[in-house]
Protein backbone atom coordinates (compact mmCIF):
# COMPACT_ATOMS: atom_id res chain seq x y z
CA UNK A 1 0.00 0.00 0.00
CA UNK A 2 0.99 2.95 -0.92
CA UNK A 3 2.35 5.45 2.38
CA UNK A 4 0.11 8.07 3.68
CA UNK A 5 1.50 11.26 2.42
CA UNK A 6 1.15 14.88 2.92
CA UNK A 7 2.34 18.98 2.63
CA UNK A 8 2.44 20.48 5.74
CA UNK A 9 4.70 22.72 8.47
CA UNK A 10 6.95 21.46 10.42
CA UNK A 11 5.10 22.27 13.22
CA UNK A 12 1.87 20.32 12.11
CA UNK A 13 4.80 17.30 11.48
CA UNK A 14 5.80 17.21 14.84
CA UNK A 15 2.45 16.76 16.13
CA UNK A 16 1.89 13.95 13.82
CA UNK A 17 5.42 12.39 15.17
CA UNK A 18 4.19 12.58 18.61
CA UNK A 19 1.20 10.68 17.74
CA UNK A 20 3.06 7.90 15.93
CA UNK A 21 5.43 7.76 19.20
CA UNK A 22 2.12 7.18 21.31
CA UNK A 23 2.16 10.51 23.01
CA UNK A 24 -0.71 10.87 24.61
CA UNK A 25 -0.52 13.71 26.40
CA UNK A 26 0.02 17.47 26.02
CA UNK A 27 0.68 20.42 28.50
CA UNK A 28 1.11 23.95 26.62
CA UNK A 29 0.71 27.18 26.26
CA UNK A 30 0.55 28.32 22.82
CA UNK A 31 3.58 31.02 21.82
CA UNK A 32 4.71 32.05 18.03
CA UNK A 33 6.48 30.14 15.94
CA UNK A 34 5.41 27.03 17.95
CA UNK A 35 1.45 27.23 18.55
CA UNK A 36 0.72 24.97 15.48
CA UNK A 37 1.99 21.97 17.31
CA UNK A 38 -0.55 22.38 19.53
CA UNK A 39 -3.42 23.19 17.66
CA UNK A 40 -3.29 20.05 15.80
CA UNK A 41 -3.10 18.04 19.06
CA UNK A 42 -5.85 20.11 20.41
CA UNK A 43 -7.67 17.98 17.14
CA UNK A 44 -5.98 14.75 17.10
CA UNK A 45 -5.12 13.80 21.16
CA UNK A 46 -9.04 13.65 21.88
CA UNK A 47 -9.39 11.16 19.08
CA UNK A 48 -6.89 9.11 20.56
CA UNK A 49 -8.13 8.79 24.13
CA UNK A 50 -5.00 11.68 24.71
CA UNK A 51 -5.66 14.30 26.98
CA UNK A 52 -5.05 18.18 25.65
CA UNK A 53 -4.38 20.77 28.62
CA UNK A 54 -3.50 24.39 27.70
CA UNK A 55 -2.30 25.41 31.18
CA UNK A 56 -1.82 28.99 32.68
CA UNK A 57 1.43 29.76 31.57
CA UNK A 58 4.67 27.41 30.28
CA UNK A 59 5.82 26.61 34.07
CA UNK A 60 2.20 24.93 34.82
CA UNK A 61 2.70 23.33 31.30
CA UNK A 62 5.90 21.60 31.97
CA UNK A 63 4.66 21.09 35.54
CA UNK A 64 1.35 19.28 33.85
CA UNK A 65 3.54 16.75 31.05
CA UNK A 66 6.18 15.80 34.39
CA UNK A 67 2.89 15.01 36.27
CA UNK A 68 1.43 13.05 33.22
CA UNK A 69 4.64 11.12 32.53
CA UNK A 70 4.67 10.26 36.26
CA UNK A 71 1.08 8.38 35.59
CA UNK A 72 3.02 6.33 32.31
CA UNK A 73 1.70 9.18 29.77
CA UNK A 74 3.89 9.97 27.11
CA UNK A 75 4.02 13.37 27.63
CA UNK A 76 5.19 16.53 25.23
CA UNK A 77 5.09 20.20 25.34
CA UNK A 78 5.78 22.68 22.82
CA UNK A 79 7.15 26.58 23.04
CA UNK A 80 9.59 29.16 22.11
CA UNK A 81 12.20 31.59 23.68
CA UNK A 82 10.36 32.85 26.33
CA UNK A 83 8.84 29.83 27.73
CA UNK A 84 11.74 27.85 27.35
CA UNK A 85 12.82 30.28 29.99
CA UNK A 86 9.64 29.64 31.86
CA UNK A 87 10.06 26.40 31.86
CA UNK A 88 13.65 25.74 32.88
CA UNK A 89 12.96 25.05 36.92
CA UNK A 90 10.36 22.51 35.87
CA UNK A 91 12.90 20.93 33.14
CA UNK A 92 15.94 20.93 35.87
CA UNK A 93 13.26 19.26 38.55
CA UNK A 94 12.56 16.48 35.42
CA UNK A 95 16.14 16.44 35.33
CA UNK A 96 16.75 15.30 38.98
CA UNK A 97 13.61 13.46 39.49
CA UNK A 98 14.49 11.45 36.09
CA UNK A 99 11.09 12.05 34.61
CA UNK A 100 10.16 11.39 30.48
CA UNK A 101 9.28 13.94 28.22
CA UNK A 102 9.82 15.85 25.44
CA UNK A 103 10.04 19.60 24.92
CA UNK A 104 10.01 20.69 21.26
CA UNK A 105 11.05 24.49 21.56
CA UNK A 106 10.90 26.44 18.33
CA UNK A 107 13.37 28.79 18.18
CA UNK A 108 12.56 32.96 17.90
CA UNK A 109 14.78 35.72 18.40
CA UNK A 110 15.97 37.05 21.89
CA UNK A 111 16.19 37.27 24.58
CA UNK A 112 12.97 38.04 26.11
CA UNK A 113 10.27 38.30 23.53
CA UNK A 114 12.72 39.38 20.73
CA UNK A 115 11.27 38.72 17.48
CA UNK A 116 8.51 36.46 17.51
CA UNK A 117 7.80 36.01 13.66
CA UNK A 118 11.69 35.76 12.82
CA UNK A 119 13.95 32.56 12.50
CA UNK A 120 16.74 31.90 15.26
CA UNK A 121 19.01 29.38 16.65
CA UNK A 122 19.76 30.82 19.77
CA UNK A 123 18.14 28.66 22.40
CA UNK A 124 20.71 25.66 22.01
CA UNK A 125 22.79 26.59 24.74
CA UNK A 126 19.73 27.27 26.56
CA UNK A 127 18.71 24.06 26.44
CA UNK A 128 22.17 22.72 27.78
CA UNK A 129 22.49 24.76 30.53
CA UNK A 130 19.64 26.63 31.21
CA UNK A 131 18.34 24.99 34.14
CA UNK A 132 20.74 25.41 36.71
CA UNK A 133 23.12 22.44 38.22
CA UNK A 134 24.39 19.57 36.54
CA UNK A 135 22.71 17.10 34.37
CA UNK A 136 22.63 15.29 31.29
CA UNK A 137 20.28 17.17 28.06
CA UNK A 138 19.30 15.59 24.56
CA UNK A 139 18.82 17.92 22.04
CA UNK A 140 18.11 17.30 18.76
CA UNK A 141 18.10 19.43 15.51
CA UNK A 142 15.89 18.97 12.60
CA UNK A 143 16.45 20.45 8.98
CA UNK A 144 13.43 18.99 7.35
CA UNK A 145 9.93 18.52 7.91
CA UNK A 146 9.66 14.93 7.78
CA UNK A 147 12.82 14.99 10.34
CA UNK A 148 10.30 17.57 12.26
CA UNK A 149 8.13 14.11 12.43
CA UNK A 150 10.87 11.61 12.86
CA UNK A 151 13.05 13.67 15.68
CA UNK A 152 9.93 13.97 17.94
CA UNK A 153 8.67 9.90 17.38
CA UNK A 154 12.83 9.25 18.30
CA UNK A 155 12.86 11.86 21.03
CA UNK A 156 10.13 9.79 22.75
CA UNK A 157 12.08 6.87 22.90
CA UNK A 158 15.19 8.76 24.01
CA UNK A 159 13.37 10.27 27.02
CA UNK A 160 11.92 6.54 28.10
CA UNK A 161 15.34 4.77 27.02
CA UNK A 162 17.34 7.33 28.79
CA UNK A 163 14.29 8.91 31.37
CA UNK A 164 14.74 12.39 31.23
CA UNK A 165 13.15 15.25 29.39
CA UNK A 166 14.64 15.50 26.32
CA UNK A 167 14.23 18.77 23.52
CA UNK A 168 13.72 19.07 20.21
CA UNK A 169 14.87 22.17 18.70
CA UNK A 170 13.73 23.37 14.93
CA UNK A 171 14.53 27.14 13.98
CA UNK A 172 11.29 29.14 12.97
CA UNK A 173 12.29 27.98 9.11
CA UNK A 174 12.30 24.52 9.81
CA UNK A 175 9.12 24.62 11.78
CA UNK A 176 7.06 26.95 9.49
CA UNK A 177 8.16 25.72 5.97
CA UNK A 178 5.94 23.23 4.21
CA UNK A 179 7.41 20.16 2.47
CA UNK A 180 5.70 17.16 1.75
CA UNK A 181 6.36 13.86 4.57
CA UNK A 182 5.49 10.69 4.59
CA UNK A 183 3.71 9.36 7.94
CA UNK A 184 5.46 6.63 8.79
CA UNK A 185 4.65 2.56 9.04
CA UNK A 186 4.36 1.04 12.15
CA UNK A 187 8.03 -0.27 12.97
CA UNK A 188 9.72 1.92 11.05
CA UNK A 189 10.90 4.22 13.65
CA UNK A 190 11.62 2.74 16.76
CA UNK A 191 9.56 3.19 19.79
CA UNK A 192 11.34 2.50 23.06
CA UNK A 193 8.45 1.50 25.86
CA UNK A 194 9.39 2.85 29.24
CA UNK A 195 11.18 0.06 31.07
CA UNK A 196 8.80 -1.08 34.59
CA UNK A 197 9.61 -2.33 37.35
CA UNK A 198 10.16 -6.54 37.97
CA UNK A 199 9.49 -6.26 41.40
CA UNK A 200 7.15 -5.86 43.48
CA UNK A 201 5.66 -2.66 45.03
CA UNK A 202 6.62 -3.01 48.34
CA UNK A 203 10.35 -3.77 46.97
CA UNK A 204 10.38 -1.17 44.58
CA UNK A 205 12.83 2.04 44.79
CA UNK A 206 12.26 4.82 41.60
CA UNK A 207 16.06 4.57 42.02
CA UNK A 208 17.68 1.64 42.21
CA UNK A 209 20.70 1.48 40.63
CA UNK A 210 21.13 -2.57 41.30
CA UNK A 211 19.16 -2.04 37.86
CA UNK A 212 21.74 -0.10 36.23
CA UNK A 213 22.24 3.65 35.69
CA UNK A 214 18.48 4.11 34.11
CA UNK A 215 16.43 2.40 36.88
CA UNK A 216 12.84 0.87 36.25
CA UNK A 217 10.19 3.87 36.76
CA UNK A 218 7.06 2.19 38.31
CA UNK A 219 3.72 4.57 36.73
CA UNK A 220 1.73 5.90 39.39
CA UNK A 221 -1.73 4.50 40.15
CA UNK A 222 0.16 1.05 38.97
CA UNK A 223 -0.23 -0.06 42.66
CA UNK A 224 3.37 1.21 43.14
CA UNK A 225 4.17 4.20 45.61
CA UNK A 226 7.09 6.14 45.84
CA UNK A 227 8.68 9.53 46.72
CA UNK A 228 9.65 12.04 44.07
CA UNK A 229 11.14 15.53 44.69
CA UNK A 230 13.66 18.09 43.45
CA UNK A 231 16.15 17.38 45.90
CA UNK A 232 18.86 15.68 45.93
CA UNK A 233 18.00 11.84 46.79
CA UNK A 234 18.39 8.24 47.99
CA UNK A 235 17.27 4.92 45.88
CA UNK A 236 14.02 5.15 47.03
CA UNK A 237 13.78 8.80 46.48
CA UNK A 238 13.49 10.64 49.57
CA UNK A 239 15.77 13.17 50.31
CA UNK A 240 19.06 13.11 51.31
CA UNK A 241 22.47 15.33 52.04
CA UNK A 242 24.83 12.41 52.25
CA UNK A 243 27.83 13.38 50.55
CA UNK A 244 28.39 10.10 49.17
CA UNK A 245 25.00 9.06 47.62
CA UNK A 246 24.50 12.83 46.05
CA UNK A 247 28.15 12.48 44.63
CA UNK A 248 27.43 9.34 43.27
CA UNK A 249 23.87 10.21 42.21
CA UNK A 250 24.78 13.28 40.47
CA UNK A 251 27.82 11.66 38.37
CA UNK A 252 25.19 8.90 37.84
CA UNK A 253 22.66 11.13 36.32
CA UNK A 254 25.55 12.54 34.04
CA UNK A 255 27.23 8.90 32.65
CA UNK A 256 23.20 7.58 31.80
CA UNK A 257 23.99 9.98 29.04
CA UNK A 258 27.81 9.68 28.51
CA UNK A 259 28.09 6.83 28.95
CA UNK A 260 25.89 5.66 25.68
CA UNK A 261 26.81 9.12 23.88
CA UNK A 262 27.76 6.69 20.86
CA UNK A 263 24.24 5.05 20.59
CA UNK A 264 22.70 9.09 21.03
CA UNK A 265 24.79 10.96 18.62
CA UNK A 266 23.15 11.35 15.14
CA UNK A 267 24.85 13.25 11.87
CA UNK A 268 25.38 13.27 8.38
CA UNK A 269 28.31 13.96 6.50
CA UNK A 270 28.68 15.55 3.14
CA UNK A 271 31.25 15.16 0.74
CA UNK A 272 33.56 14.74 3.87
CA UNK A 273 35.87 12.34 1.74
CA UNK A 274 38.13 14.80 0.38
CA UNK A 275 36.65 18.12 2.12
CA UNK A 276 39.74 20.27 3.04
CA UNK A 277 37.00 23.38 4.32
CA UNK A 278 34.44 21.86 6.43
CA UNK A 279 30.81 23.52 7.38
CA UNK A 280 29.69 22.72 10.48
CA UNK A 281 25.78 23.19 10.44
CA UNK A 282 22.27 22.65 11.50
CA UNK A 283 19.02 22.87 11.24
CA UNK A 284 17.86 25.43 8.43
CA UNK A 285 21.58 26.63 8.30
CA UNK A 286 22.22 23.10 7.15
CA UNK A 287 20.42 23.71 3.95
CA UNK A 288 22.50 26.84 2.73
CA UNK A 289 25.54 25.22 3.97
CA UNK A 290 24.58 22.25 1.60
CA UNK A 291 24.03 24.79 -1.42
CA UNK A 292 26.83 26.47 -0.38
CA UNK A 293 29.23 23.26 -0.67
CA UNK A 294 27.92 22.49 -3.72
CA UNK A 295 28.30 26.01 -5.51
CA UNK A 296 31.99 25.84 -4.12
CA UNK A 297 33.01 22.12 -5.53
CA UNK A 298 31.51 23.57 -8.60
CA UNK A 299 34.37 26.54 -8.25
CA UNK A 300 36.86 24.00 -7.87
CA UNK A 301 37.07 24.05 -3.72
CA UNK A 302 37.05 20.77 -1.78
CA UNK A 303 34.10 21.49 0.83
CA UNK A 304 32.10 19.50 2.87
CA UNK A 305 29.72 19.63 5.02
CA UNK A 306 29.47 17.89 8.76
CA UNK A 307 25.56 17.94 10.06
CA UNK A 308 24.93 18.09 13.41
CA UNK A 309 21.57 15.95 14.07
CA UNK A 310 22.25 15.81 18.16
CA UNK A 311 23.24 18.67 19.15
CA UNK A 312 23.63 17.63 22.86
CA UNK A 313 25.55 15.41 23.77
CA UNK A 314 28.27 17.48 21.17
CA UNK A 315 29.27 15.09 18.97
CA UNK A 316 33.32 15.71 20.18
CA UNK A 317 34.82 12.37 18.52
CA UNK A 318 33.36 13.11 15.06
CA UNK A 319 34.56 16.70 15.01
CA UNK A 320 37.98 15.93 17.01
CA UNK A 321 38.57 13.56 14.12
CA UNK A 322 37.82 16.25 11.75
CA UNK A 323 39.82 18.80 13.32
CA UNK A 324 42.71 16.47 13.22
CA UNK A 325 42.47 16.49 9.23
CA UNK A 326 41.25 19.37 7.66
CA UNK A 327 42.16 22.82 6.93
CA UNK A 328 39.55 24.81 8.94
CA UNK A 329 35.84 25.22 10.21
CA UNK A 330 33.56 27.57 8.79
CA UNK A 331 30.44 27.28 11.24
CA UNK A 332 27.07 29.28 10.45
CA UNK A 333 24.20 30.04 12.90
CA UNK A 334 21.52 32.08 13.62
CA UNK A 335 23.38 33.25 16.84
CA UNK A 336 26.39 35.28 17.78
CA UNK A 337 28.65 31.83 17.99
CA UNK A 338 27.03 29.14 20.20
CA UNK A 339 28.38 26.28 18.76
CA UNK A 340 31.35 28.34 17.75
CA UNK A 341 32.59 27.80 21.15
CA UNK A 342 31.92 23.78 20.90
CA UNK A 343 33.77 23.52 17.83
CA UNK A 344 37.12 25.62 18.99
CA UNK A 345 36.88 23.20 22.08
CA UNK A 346 37.13 20.35 20.46
CA UNK A 347 39.80 21.98 17.31
CA UNK A 348 41.90 22.92 20.28
CA UNK A 349 43.02 25.65 18.74
CA UNK A 350 44.55 23.15 15.59
CA UNK A 351 42.56 24.64 12.88
CA UNK A 352 40.66 28.16 12.69
CA UNK A 353 36.88 28.08 13.71
CA UNK A 354 35.06 30.97 11.00
CA UNK A 355 32.12 31.75 12.29
CA UNK A 356 28.82 33.71 10.20
CA UNK A 357 26.70 34.75 12.92
CA UNK A 358 23.51 36.41 12.27
CA UNK A 359 20.68 37.36 14.35
CA UNK A 360 18.74 40.00 12.43
CA UNK A 361 15.69 37.55 11.58
CA UNK A 362 16.92 36.82 8.47
CA UNK A 363 18.22 33.50 7.11
CA UNK A 364 22.09 33.07 6.38
CA UNK A 365 22.26 32.55 2.92
CA UNK A 366 24.65 30.42 0.71
CA UNK A 367 26.33 33.11 -1.01
CA UNK A 368 28.10 34.16 2.94
CA UNK A 369 29.14 30.66 3.30
CA UNK A 370 30.47 30.18 -0.11
CA UNK A 371 32.62 33.73 0.62
CA UNK A 372 33.72 32.41 4.13
CA UNK A 373 35.08 29.08 2.76
CA UNK A 374 36.87 31.37 0.30
CA UNK A 375 38.64 32.48 3.28
CA UNK A 376 40.45 29.59 4.32
CA UNK A 377 41.38 28.32 0.92
CA UNK B 1 19.66 20.54 -11.55
CA UNK B 2 16.49 22.60 -12.36
CA UNK B 3 15.61 24.42 -9.61
CA UNK B 4 12.69 26.94 -9.60
CA UNK B 5 11.96 30.14 -7.49
CA UNK B 6 8.92 31.85 -6.73
CA UNK B 7 7.43 34.39 -4.81
CA UNK B 8 4.01 36.03 -4.00
CA UNK B 9 3.99 39.11 -2.14
CA UNK B 10 1.99 41.57 -1.09
CA UNK B 11 0.39 42.83 2.02
CA UNK B 12 -0.79 40.39 4.92
CA UNK B 13 -4.44 39.14 4.56
CA UNK B 14 -4.29 39.35 0.88
CA UNK B 15 -4.18 35.18 1.47
CA UNK B 16 -0.42 34.99 -0.67
CA UNK B 17 0.62 32.69 2.06
CA UNK B 18 -2.00 30.08 0.88
CA UNK B 19 -1.62 30.64 -2.98
CA UNK B 20 2.41 29.84 -2.26
CA UNK B 21 1.30 26.84 -0.25
CA UNK B 22 -1.36 25.57 -2.76
CA UNK B 23 1.27 25.97 -5.59
CA UNK B 24 4.06 24.41 -3.42
CA UNK B 25 1.20 21.53 -2.80
CA UNK B 26 0.21 21.00 -6.54
CA UNK B 27 4.23 20.51 -7.13
CA UNK B 28 5.04 18.02 -4.50
CA UNK B 29 1.89 15.91 -4.13
CA UNK B 30 0.37 15.88 -7.38
CA UNK B 31 2.74 16.78 -10.14
CA UNK B 32 5.89 14.15 -8.78
CA UNK B 33 7.89 17.34 -8.09
CA UNK B 34 9.53 18.28 -4.98
CA UNK B 35 8.33 21.56 -3.55
CA UNK B 36 9.49 23.70 -0.51
CA UNK B 37 6.98 26.81 0.97
CA UNK B 38 8.21 29.26 3.45
CA UNK B 39 7.08 32.31 4.38
CA UNK B 40 7.62 35.98 6.74
CA UNK B 41 5.47 38.36 7.84
CA UNK B 42 5.47 40.72 10.72
CA UNK B 43 3.41 40.12 13.91
CA UNK B 44 0.24 41.70 12.40
CA UNK B 45 -2.55 39.32 11.40
CA UNK B 46 -3.91 42.17 8.02
CA UNK B 47 -1.33 44.49 6.54
CA UNK B 48 2.43 44.93 6.88
CA UNK B 49 4.63 42.93 4.11
CA UNK B 50 3.80 39.52 3.71
CA UNK B 51 5.29 37.25 1.23
CA UNK B 52 5.83 33.26 0.70
CA UNK B 53 8.13 31.05 -1.32
CA UNK B 54 7.90 28.50 -3.17
CA UNK B 55 10.87 26.68 -4.83
CA UNK B 56 9.95 23.69 -7.01
CA UNK B 57 12.75 21.06 -8.20
CA UNK B 58 13.43 18.05 -9.65
CA UNK B 59 15.33 16.76 -7.36
CA UNK B 60 16.16 17.70 -3.27
CA UNK B 61 15.55 21.27 -2.22
CA UNK B 62 18.22 22.73 -0.03
CA UNK B 63 18.10 25.75 0.61
CA UNK B 64 14.33 26.64 0.71
CA UNK B 65 14.57 30.55 0.69
CA UNK B 66 14.63 32.44 -2.84
CA UNK B 67 18.26 33.10 -4.35
CA UNK B 68 17.64 34.24 -7.74
CA UNK B 69 13.48 34.62 -8.41
CA UNK B 70 12.14 33.37 -11.58
CA UNK B 71 8.72 34.56 -10.72
CA UNK B 72 7.03 36.96 -8.72
CA UNK B 73 3.66 38.12 -7.85
CA UNK B 74 3.67 41.46 -6.60
CA UNK B 75 -0.17 42.94 -5.43
CA UNK B 76 1.15 46.00 -4.14
CA UNK B 77 3.66 48.50 -5.14
CA UNK B 78 5.69 48.17 -2.19
CA UNK B 79 6.43 44.84 -3.13
CA UNK B 80 6.99 44.89 -6.51
CA UNK B 81 9.54 47.98 -5.53
CA UNK B 82 10.95 45.68 -2.92
CA UNK B 83 11.45 42.40 -4.49
CA UNK B 84 11.67 43.12 -8.62
CA UNK B 85 15.56 44.04 -8.55
CA UNK B 86 16.21 40.52 -7.82
CA UNK B 87 13.84 38.60 -10.25
CA UNK B 88 16.21 36.45 -12.57
CA UNK B 89 16.98 37.85 -16.12
CA UNK B 90 14.04 36.46 -18.79
CA UNK B 91 11.90 35.81 -15.73
CA UNK B 92 8.47 36.98 -15.17
CA UNK B 93 6.47 39.63 -12.77
CA UNK B 94 2.81 39.64 -12.66
CA UNK B 95 1.48 42.69 -10.65
CA UNK B 96 -2.02 43.73 -10.12
CA UNK B 97 -2.20 46.95 -12.53
CA UNK B 98 -4.65 48.54 -10.25
CA UNK B 99 -2.20 48.30 -7.21
CA UNK B 100 0.69 48.43 -9.16
CA UNK B 101 0.94 51.72 -10.95
CA UNK B 102 4.36 52.11 -11.10
CA UNK B 103 5.85 48.86 -13.18
CA UNK B 104 9.12 48.25 -12.12
CA UNK B 105 11.64 48.09 -15.41
CA UNK B 106 14.52 45.28 -15.84
CA UNK B 107 14.68 42.32 -18.20
CA UNK B 108 12.15 39.97 -17.10
CA UNK B 109 8.68 40.22 -18.49
CA UNK B 110 6.14 41.70 -16.82
CA UNK B 111 2.42 40.80 -16.76
CA UNK B 112 -0.63 42.63 -15.93
CA UNK B 113 -3.89 42.94 -15.04
CA UNK B 114 -6.71 43.89 -12.20
CA UNK B 115 -6.33 40.92 -10.19
CA UNK B 116 -8.47 42.32 -7.11
CA UNK B 117 -11.08 43.66 -9.76
CA UNK B 118 -11.43 40.02 -11.42
CA UNK B 119 -11.80 38.32 -8.26
CA UNK B 120 -14.61 41.08 -7.20
CA UNK B 121 -16.65 41.73 -10.28
CA UNK B 122 -16.07 38.68 -12.62
CA UNK B 123 -15.57 36.32 -10.27
CA UNK B 124 -17.87 37.72 -7.65
CA UNK B 125 -16.09 37.86 -4.18
CA UNK B 126 -13.32 39.66 -3.23
CA UNK B 127 -11.77 37.39 -0.88
CA UNK B 128 -10.65 34.46 -3.87
CA UNK B 129 -8.44 37.33 -5.48
CA UNK B 130 -5.35 35.26 -3.91
CA UNK B 131 -6.53 32.27 -6.15
CA UNK B 132 -7.70 34.04 -8.98
CA UNK B 133 -3.21 35.28 -8.71
CA UNK B 134 -2.43 31.72 -8.15
CA UNK B 135 -4.62 30.57 -11.21
CA UNK B 136 -2.45 33.30 -13.35
CA UNK B 137 1.47 31.68 -11.83
CA UNK B 138 -0.06 28.84 -12.81
CA UNK B 139 -0.46 30.15 -16.35
CA UNK B 140 2.73 32.51 -16.90
CA UNK B 141 5.37 29.73 -14.83
CA UNK B 142 4.51 26.17 -16.53
CA UNK B 143 6.21 24.18 -13.01
CA UNK B 144 2.60 22.16 -12.79
CA UNK B 145 -0.18 21.60 -14.88
CA UNK B 146 -3.12 22.88 -14.93
CA UNK B 147 -5.06 19.91 -14.04
CA UNK B 148 -3.00 19.29 -11.47
CA UNK B 149 -3.15 22.86 -10.24
CA UNK B 150 -6.46 23.02 -9.82
CA UNK B 151 -6.59 19.59 -8.16
CA UNK B 152 -4.48 21.21 -5.01
CA UNK B 153 -6.92 24.57 -5.39
CA UNK B 154 -9.54 22.06 -4.82
CA UNK B 155 -7.99 19.98 -2.04
CA UNK B 156 -7.11 23.25 0.13
CA UNK B 157 -10.20 25.26 0.04
CA UNK B 158 -13.96 24.49 2.01
CA UNK B 159 -16.77 22.32 -0.31
CA UNK B 160 -19.23 24.75 0.37
CA UNK B 161 -16.44 27.17 -1.89
CA UNK B 162 -15.19 25.22 -3.87
CA UNK B 163 -17.06 26.32 -7.47
CA UNK B 164 -16.14 29.76 -6.45
CA UNK B 165 -12.25 28.85 -6.35
CA UNK B 166 -12.48 26.75 -9.27
CA UNK B 167 -13.99 29.93 -11.21
CA UNK B 168 -11.48 32.24 -9.61
CA UNK B 169 -8.74 29.41 -10.90
CA UNK B 170 -10.01 29.61 -14.44
CA UNK B 171 -10.35 33.07 -14.50
CA UNK B 172 -6.72 34.30 -13.48
CA UNK B 173 -5.12 31.40 -15.72
CA UNK B 174 -7.40 32.47 -18.57
CA UNK B 175 -6.42 36.20 -17.97
CA UNK B 176 -2.81 35.77 -18.03
CA UNK B 177 -2.44 33.93 -20.88
CA UNK B 178 -4.41 36.48 -22.58
CA UNK B 179 -2.55 39.08 -20.81
CA UNK B 180 1.04 37.72 -21.76
CA UNK B 181 0.12 36.97 -24.80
Amino acid sequence: MAKKVAFMQGNEAAAHGALYAGCNFFGGYPITPSTEVSEVLSIELPKVGGKFIQMEDEIGAMAACLGASLTGAKALTSTSGPGLSLKQELIGYGCIAEIPCVVFNVMRGGPSTGMPTGPSQSDVMCAKWGTHGDHATIALMPASVQECYDMVAEAFSLAEKYRMPVHVLPDEIIAHMRERIEFREPGEIEITPRKAPTVPPEQYKPYDTSFGDVPPLANFGSGYRYHVTGLNKMQDGFPTTKAEIVQAEEERQVRKVDACIDDIVTFEEYMLDDAEVVVVAYGSTSRSARYAVNAAREQGINAGMFRIKTFWPFPDKQIKALAAKVKGFIIPEMNLGMCSIELERCAQGKIPVLGIFRVDGEPINPEQIVEKIKEVK
Amino acid sequence: MSRYELRFSGAGGQGLITAGIIMAKAASIYEGKQAVQSQSYGPEARGGASKSEVIISDGPIDYPKVTQCDALLAMTQEAANKYSHDLKEGGVLLIDSDLVTNIPAGNFKTVAFPIINTAKNDVGREIVANIVALGAMVALTGQVSRENAEKAVLSSVPEAFIELNKTAFSMGFEKALAASA
